[in-house]
């Protein structure tokens, strides 16, 4: 185990399972001399070569089409999209071509990549360099969807990543890049897709969180402590393939259910999680579900802090939920 | 995929810059069995027997005089109109069917609408209708073959109206910066569905674009089989030796409509069309087989009605083929059926199970 950042957790898989795989190679903008605007790949062209961490034009179309004819012709490229906000030039690429292309062939071709985006706000990055769509990419069936919220999970769902024979995207919270460390495994310790991570036990009210949100969630719950309501926390890890029976398993247990992400509030993730409580935990429900989400606006710049969702919102609308029964 | 009829050419080209004089017959009969078949297409599709068809009539000089430049370890990235390119990579015309059928032998599985083929086996990847994505694509996988140093190119076919996607700008760009073996071989057949290609750019060519990315781009006349041929042969020998990427303009003309869901009388005249058939490809290759000694009015006549008939059989019993298991809709979204997918295959069996649905 070895303490560090999730950044560094990052770049210390990404160079590990190089390593190991000379089929790996990165592709992406600014990530081989100036080792990426976030640093997660420094480094990494002095030991690889610029011929496996791939400095490429400025278009993302021409990254996630590339890596993927690279991937029909058996490497496994790891693209970096430089920011989520900037990823919809290579929007085609990914639903029409990336998520399609086993299924469109009837099993002929399968297209392992793995686009590793930084997304989400809280760095003052306004409009373009703080949104968190994750829901339009959860809505296309053949691509999965990851958020880490722990170094040890980035290194672990990474490798999970790397090792999947279908099309990932990683999405990584820049927002928690440095701001928290934790010990991390030095060996190859994958974490398995659709598993959730119960952050914290309890019994009151279920959070449900991932990425960024997870700390301000755990924040909330400490403060739900002093206040006598013992609240779950549950780390999703992977929004598809979810884990729906932890979901499910912990609002039976507590009976209330409050959803917890920064993205817009309108056919957010948070609605799937919500249908799904609707749908096979009905009975279970002492109270409604609620979700403490961005609000339905564009991402602010100066007020930030208004939109997203922080502690306080979170610990008022679970003490909501359990006084409502 | 072996073809029952002599209809196959030899797969590897020499290193002859000029088409094999011994293989021009095999290549018009090529062209002329992708012609009859998409004759018979066209009308299987108004019989309500294929749902929908694109014609390639017009470009068989192209993807003919194409496909017999390139070897079987080369990777085509095909539009939906590369009917020939499939063909004279080894596709079977049973597979063909299979395929506009969607039945239980289709290679890939009734996924798709007709024409967007997918053969693995001849590296023919799998089509798809979004216009020019499989052009970065291609410039992928010859980054891969760079990598791994395999001698080999990648070509990608579309069409004019593809110079104005974005994939076209993208994959050019990465193929120049990279100096990738791909050759980007573009079918003008003059029409993206209604709009002409004088509306697609105010490039006097398509070709010249090329030289913005900082390789060469040539035009030929796609009506020539072996035009096209040397113009492939020349970009995929500079290719193979690292002397980077070309654009191919073909010069052709769509004598089908765009799609069977298409009406071409609402953009263009019967004396546009019947000017552009002067110059089609096959009477052209005839005429001159006939002129050199090569060919005769009489093998012609037979070499059209074992075509046909070929065609007709082919079809009658990929007809008969059976259908796909409508559980297999489940199937290839992952390697593996997530716990989500499980649930709705077996909500769609109790849908079944209880006479909801017919199976």
């Amino acid at each position: 185990m070895t303490e560090m950042n999730l950044v560094q957790a990052i770049n210390r898989t990404l160079r590990d399972a190089m390593r190991s795989d000379p089929n790996i190679l990165l592709l992406g903008e600014d990530i081989g001399v100036n080792g990426g605007v976030f640093r997660a790949t420094d480094g990494l062209i002095k030991e690889f070569g610029a011929d496996r961490v791939i400095d490429t034009p400025l278009s993302e179309t021409g990254i996630v089409g590339t890596a993927i004819g690279m991937a029909l012709y058996g490497l496994k490229p790891i693209a970096e999209i430089q920011f989520l906000d900037f990823i919809y030039p290579a929007f085609d690429q990914i639903v029409s071509e990336l998520a399609k292309f086993r299924y469109r062939s009837g099993g002929q071709y399968p297209t392992h990549v793995v686009i590793r985006s930084p997304y989400g706000g809280g760095i003052k990055g306004g409009l373009y360099h703080s949104q968190s769509t994750e829901a339009y990419f959860c809505h296309t069936p053949g691509i999965k969807v990851v958020v880490p919220s722990t170094p040890a999970d980035a290194r672990g769902l990474l490798l999970s990543a790397i090792d999947d024979a279908d099309p990932v995207l990683f999405l990584e919270p820049k927002r928690i890049y440095r701001s928290l460390t934790g010990e991390v495994p030095d060996g190859i310790e994958r974490i398995p897709f659709g598993r959730a991570r119960i952050a914290r036990e309890g019994s009151d009210v279920s959070l449900f969180a991932y990425g960024a949100m997870v700390p301000p969630t755990l924040d909330a719950a400490e403060t739900l402590a002093r206040a006598g309501i013992s609240a779950e926390v549950l780390d999703l890890r992977s929004l598809v393939p979810l884990d729906e029976a932890a979901v499910i398993e912990s609002v039976e247990k507590t009976g209330r259910a409050v959803i917890v992400h920064e993205a817009a509030r309108f056919c957010g993730f948070g609605a799937e999680l919500a249908a799904l409580l609707a749908e096979k935990a009905l009975y279970s429900l002492k109270a409604p579900v609620a979700r403490v989400t961005g609000f339905d606006t564009p991402f602010p710049y100066a007020l930030e802090n208004v939109y997203l969702p922080n502690a306080q919102r979170i610990a008022h609308a679970a003490e909501t939920a359990v006084r409502a029964s | 995929m072996a073809e029952p009829e002599a209809l196959s050419l030899p797969p590897s080209p020499t290193d002859s810059a000029s088409f094999p004089e011994g293989a021009l017959v095999d290549a018009y009969r090529l062209m002329v069995l992708a012609r009859t078949t998409d004759e018979r297409c066209l009308s299987l599709q108004r019989q309500g027997r294929i749902g929908f068809y694109a014609p390639l009539m017009g470009q068989e000089a192209a993807q003919v005089g194409a496909s017999r430049a390139l070897t079987p370890q080369d990777w085509v990235f095909p539009a939906y109109r590369e009917l020939a390119v499939a063909l004279a990579r080894g596709v079977s015309l049973r597979a063909i069917f299979d395929q506009l059928l969607g039945n239980a032998d289709d290679k890939i599985k009734g996924r798709q609408m007709p024409n967007h083929f997918g053969f693995r086996d001849v590296n023919f990847v799998v089509a798809s209708s979004p216009i020019g994505t499989q052009i970065t694509q291609a410039v992928g996988a010859a980054m891969a073959a760079q990598r791994r140093g395999d001698p080999i190119v990648t070509i990608a076919f579309f069409g004019d109206g593809a110079t104005s996607s974005n994939d076209f700008h993208a994959g050019l760009n990465f193929a120049g910066v990279f100096r990738t073996p791909t050759i980007f071989f573009c079918q003008n057949n003059q029409w993206a569905i209604s709009l002409p290609r004088e509306r697609q750019t105010r490039s006097a060519t398509l070709a010249e674009k090329a030289s913005a990315y900082g390789f060469p781009g040539v035009v030929v006349d796609g009506n020539d089989v072996r035009a096209v041929y040397a113009a492939v042969r020349e970009s995929r020998a500079r290719a193979v030796s690292g002397g980077g990427p070309t654009l191919i303009e073909a010069e052709v003309y769509r004598f089908g409509p765009h799609s069977t869901s298409d009406d071409p009388n609402r953009y263009r005249t019967e004396a546009q069309l019947s000017a552009a058939k002067q110059r089609d490809p096959i009477g052209r290759l005839k005429g001159e087989l006939i002129a050199s000694g090569k060919w005769s009015d009489d093998a012609d006549r037979t070499l059209w009605e074992k075509c046909r008939a070929q065609v007709a059989e082919t079809f009658e019993a990929a007809e008969k083929a059976a259908p796909l298991d409508p559980r297999s809709v489940f199937d290839d979204v992952f390697e593996q059926l997530t716990p989500r997918l499980a649930e709705e295959r077996e909500e769609y069996d109790a849908l079944v199970r209880s006479g909801v649905l017919k199976s």
